[in-house]
C-alpha cells in the first residue's frame, strides 16, 4: 500500500513583479519519503520551499500538510503548523548573538517553552548526533568553520524532532569530503527520526545519496519526477542535460554580456 | 510632458506604497506589543543597550548644550538688560525642547543605526526566516522588545539630560558669567514646573517609539546583502531624525 501524502502542493504560483517564478507547481511528498528537488539557479527551488513553509505568500494554489490547508493559517495556528517543520538553511542562518547550544535549543526554549537546562541537555545530545562534542556548544557561530556551521544548523533542524525536514542547498560551499559527511548525516538523521524530507540542490552527488525520489523544476514548473534510480534513464532531455552537466541541450542559460 | 507626468505619478504611487507598508508594519508592531508572549529577558537586555550604554553620549551632549545655551542667552539678553532670565530660559529650553530632542537624535544615531544594522543583517542572512521555522514570531522576538525598551528608556534618558543640561548652564553662568550660584539655583527651583518636565517626558516616549520603529522597519525590510543593510541603516537614522523634529513641532503645538 502506498504511503499517505504528507505534503500536497497544487497549482502553486508566485511572481515577483513581472517575473513569474512558480507557474502552477504540483508536487506530492509521501510520509517518510526523501524528495530532492533539482534545478538550475533561479528556477524557483528556494521560492517553492519558502512557499511551503509559509515564509513567502504565494499568489495562488494550495499547500496541504497532512491533508490540512496551510496557506490560510495565521498567527498561533501558523506557529503550531511550523512545529512540524525543521529547516536547514543554505547559509546555516545561525543566530550570531547566541552560543552554539542556544542556537540548537532555540526552538525548544522559545518555540515550545522548555526549561533551559533540559533544552541544553537535548542540544548537547543533538550536537553529538552530528559529530560535534559538548565543548562546541559553548562557542559562538562565528568561531566555527563552514562545515561545522552546517552541522550545527542540522542539529538545530532536528532538535525538536520534526515530522518534516527541509534542506536548502545543504552541501553548497563545502569541500567534497565535508559535503559527503553532511549527506551521510542527513540520511542518518532523516532515517532515525522517520521524518519526511525535502531537499533542494543542484549537487547531483548529494541528490544520488539522499534521494528516494527526485523532482526537477524548470521555469517554475515540475517537468519531471521519478524514483532516484530512474534519474540516469529518465528519457527527459532537460533532466539528462542537468544530470550530466552538459552546456548543450534544451536548457539555455541566460548569459548577459559584460 | 506625458512621460514627466508618468514619472511624477510613479514617484507618488511609490510614496503611497511605502507609506502603506510602514503603516501596516507599525500597526502590527503595536498590536504585538500588547499580546503575549512578551520576552521580558530580551526587553531588559534592550533597556541596558538603549538606556545604560547611551548615557555617556546623551550626558555629554546635554551638558554642552546647556553650557552653550547659557552663553548665547546671556549674550542675547544682555542687549535688553535681561540676563536675570538666563536660568529660566536654560531650564525651560532643556526640559521642554532640547533635552528630548537632543537625546532622541543621539539615540537615533546610536541605537536606530544599530537596530537597523542588526535586524537587517538577520534578514539578509535568513536568520529572520529561521526564527519563523523555529516557531518563534520574529515580530515578537525582534521588534517588540526594542520598541518597548525604547519607549520606556528614552524618558529616563531625557530626565538625566534635563538635569545635566541645567547643570551645564549653571556651571557656565556661575563660573564664566559671574552669576550668583545661590540665586541661579533659586531661580531655577522657582521656575521649575512639573508640566514642563512631563511634556518633555511624553515627547521622549514618542521619540523612543519613532527611533526604534524606524530602525526595526528598515532593518526588517532590508534586501540585497551588505549594501542593502548599509542603505537600511542610513534610511533608519535619517528618517528617524526628520520624524523626531516633525513630531516635536506637532507635539509642542498640542501640548502648549
Amino acid at each position: 500500500m502506498a504511503a499517505a501524502r504528507k505534503i500536497a502542493v497544487r497549482g502553486l504560483r508566485k511572481s515577483f513583479g513581472p517575473k513569474l517564478v512558480l507557474d502552477g507547481v504540483d508536487l506530492d511528498v509521501h510520509v517518510g519519503e526523501s524528495l530532492v528537488v533539482i534545478g538550475g539557479s533561479g528556477t524557483g527551488k528556494s521560492v517553492l520551499v519558502k512557499c511551503i513553509l509559509g515564509l513567502l505568500e504565494p499568489d495562488g494554489g494550495s499547500v496541504k500538510i497532512d491533508g490540512a490547508e496551510t496557506l490560510t493559517l495565521r498567527g498561533s495556528e501558523r506557529e503550531a503548523a511550523m512545529r512540524k517543520f525543521g529547516m536547514l538553511f543554505q547559509g546555516a542562518a545561525l543566530f550570531d548573538s547566541l552560543s552554539v547550544w542556544e542556537n540548537v535549543a532555540f526552538g525548544l526554549i522559545q518555540g515550545r517553552g522548555m526549561e533551559r537546562r533540559h533544552a541544553k541537555d537535548i542540544a548537547i545530545e543533538k550536537l553529538g548526533n552530528v559529530g560535534l562534542g559538548p565543548e562546541v556548544g559553548e562557542l559562538r557561530p562565528s568561531e566555527l568553520s563552514g562545515g561545522m556551521q552546517k552541522r550545527v544548523a542540522l542539529a538545530r533542524a532536528i532538535a525538536a524532532e520534526p515530522e518534516i525536514i527541509i534542506f536548502d542547498e545543504p552541501t553548497t560551499g563545502l569541500d567534497p569530503i565535508m559535503a559527503d559527511v553532511i549527506n551521510e548525516l542527513i540520511v542518518k538523521c532523516v532515517h532515525d527520526l522517520g521524518a519526511t524530507a525535502i531537499s533542494i540542490t543542484h549537487d547531483m552527488v548529494s541528490t544520488r545519496k539522499i534521494a528516494d525520489r527526485v523532482a526537477m523544476i524548470h521555469r517554475g514548473k515540475i517537468i519531471w519526477n521519478g524514483g532516484a534510480g530512474e534519474l540516469e534513464h529518465s528519457g527527459n532531455p532537460f533532466v539528462d542535460q542537468f544530470v550530466h552537466g552538459r552546456a548543450e541541450g534544451p536548457i539555455k542559460m541566460e548569459v548577459r554580456a559584460l | 510632458m506625458l512621460s514627466f507626468l508618468a514619472s511624477v505619478g510613479r514617484v507618488f504611487l511609490g510614496f503611497l506604497v511605502a507609506a502603506g507598508r510602514f503603516s501596516l508594519f507599525t500597526i502590527s508592531a503595536v498590536t504585538h506589543c500588547v499580546r503575549p508572549p512578551i520576552y521580558v529577558r530580551l526587553i531588559l537586555r534592550q533597556i541596558v543597550d538603549i538606556g545604560y550604554y547611551s548615557l555617556p553620549v546623551v550626558g555629554l551632549t546635554a551638558i554642552f548644550t546647556g553650557m552653550v545655551l547659557a552663553l548665547q542667552t546671556n549674550t542675547g539678553f544682555a542687549r535688553f538688560a535681561a540676563q536675570g532670565a538666563v536660568a529660566t530660559v536654560v531650564l525651560l529650553s532643556m526640559t521642554r525642547e532640547l533635552g528630548p530632542v537632543i537625546a532622541a537624535l543621539m539615540v537615533a544615531g546610536r541605537i536606530g543605526a544599530a537596530i537597523a544594522a542588526e535586524v537587517g543583517t538577520m534578514r539578509v542572512t535568513d536568520q529572520i526566516d529561521a526564527l519563523s521555522t523555529l516557531s518563534t514570531n520574529p515580530f515578537k522576538y525582534l521588534v517588540v522588545p526594542r520598541i518597548i525598551a525604547g519607549v520606556a528608556t528614552l524618558p529616563a534618558l531625557v530626565l538625566v539630560a534635563d538635569v545635566i543640561g541645567v547643570f551645564g548652564g549653571f556651571l557656565v553662568s556661575t563660573y564664566k558669567l559671574g552669576f550668583n550660584a545661590g540665586g541661579y539655583l533659586g531661580q531655577t527651583a522657582d521656575n521649575l514646573r512639573s508640566e514642563d518636565v512631563y511634556s518633555g517626558l511624553i515627547k521622549a516616549a514618542v521619540f523612543g517609539f519613532i527611533v526604534t520603529v524606524m530602525g526595526c522597519y528598515f532593518g526588517y525590510n532590508s534586501r540585497g546583502g551588505a549594501q542593502g543593510v548599509g542603505a537600511a541603516t542610513t534610511y533608519a537614522v535619517v528618517s528617524a531624525s526628520i520624524l523626531v523634529l516633525l513630531v516635536d513641532y506637532l507635539l509642542t503645538s498640542v501640548l502648549f
